[in-house]
């Protein structure tokens, strides 16, 4: 698996970028880097249904960071207690990495992962579904509820954007309106 | 198990992003890298050593497939991310309109 280690690190490398150059428009370029990389390491790990969604979603995503950031740069600024921000921030990352490195020894191995409910739909999702693809029968089939939930969430949040992203508030057109009354 | 601690490395990448950066834009940009990490180490447990991916073909037995299951959930966990981060960009191209920066620490009068 050495291509996918270093596919992997091309994408931190991606992501050390979008976090650290001033720029904004490079770093949503560079972070747009790093999800197609991603994108390439769901083909390697056999998810190509993941993949393609990763890949439609990052051109989204692109276009809307764009959309926001564009000719609105801001110098980097450095005052405030720094130094010790800095620090207090490196010492918790550290202590994370270090419970979650002693956490993974409890995981089983890379590429032998427990299948124990997931053997059942590979046994019984043809014949119960007619689906050739066992993405799309789990996800339309067994577990369609989480879809309609993920449908929910999604036209719940595009009602959110609708509603802050507008320009006039009812209470301007009120005041407007009583205005001209008078 | 070199491949889950470079995937915790991206993802402290991107919290150190959140929790160092005043640019608005950056922690949003913290906040997708998480995900990005998220996904990945779910789909990396799901892995199964020289697997196929989980799709019948005719006139042939594929018996050695990676778990269906994580894939699925990552699917949905995807698309939700999205819709969660064009809320945040939205609510960000708001604030810059208002107070006309996107630094955090001069953000203060959160009202109204």
């Amino acid at each position: 698996m050495l291509e996918l280690h270093l596919i992997l690190i091309f994408v931190i490398i991606g992501a050390i970028i979008a976090v650290e150059i001033k720029d904004l428009l490079s770093s949503v370029v560079a972070v747009s880097a790093a999800g197609l990389g991603l994108c390439i390491i769901f083909l390697m790990l056999k998810a190509p249904d993941v993949a393609i969604t990763q890949l439609v979603v990052e051109i989204f995503l692109l276009v809307i960071l764009i959309r926001a950031t564009i000719r609105r740069d801001l110098p980097f600024s450095v005052s405030g207690r720094w130094f010790f921000n800095t620090l207090i921030t490196v010492v918790f990352i550290g202590m994370f990495l270090t419970v979650a490195f002693i956490c993974l020894k409890q995981l089983p191995e890379f590429g032998s992962p427990l299948m124990r409910v997931s053997s059942f739909y590979l046994k019984e999702g043809f014949d119960k579904t007619q689906a050739t693809n066992l993405i799309s029968s789990i996800l339309l089939g067994f577990r369609a509820y989480d879809t309609l939930g993920e449908a929910t969430i999604l036209f719940t949040s595009v009602i959110a954007v609708l509603v802050v992203i507008r320009k006039k508030g009812r209470k301007e057109v009120m005041e407007k309106e009583d205005k001209d009354e008078f | 198990m070199s491949v889950y601690f470079l995937n915790f490395v991206l993802f402290s990448i991107g919290l150190y992003c959140v929790l160092r950066k005043r640019n608005l834009i950056k922690i949003i940009i913290g906040l997708i890298i998480c995900e990005y990490a998220v996904n990945l180490f779910l789909i990396l447990v799901g892995y199964k050593m020289n697997g196929r991916s989980p799709i019948y073909a005719p006139q042939q037995e594929i018996v050695n497939m990676v778990d269906p299951l994580p894939q699925v959930l990552v699917l949905t966990s995807i698309v939700i991310s999205l819709a969660t981060t064009a809320l945040v960009i939205a609510v960000a191209i708001r604030i810059y309109e208002k107070y006309h920066t996107f630094d955090i620490t001069k953000i203060r009068r959160l009202k109204g």
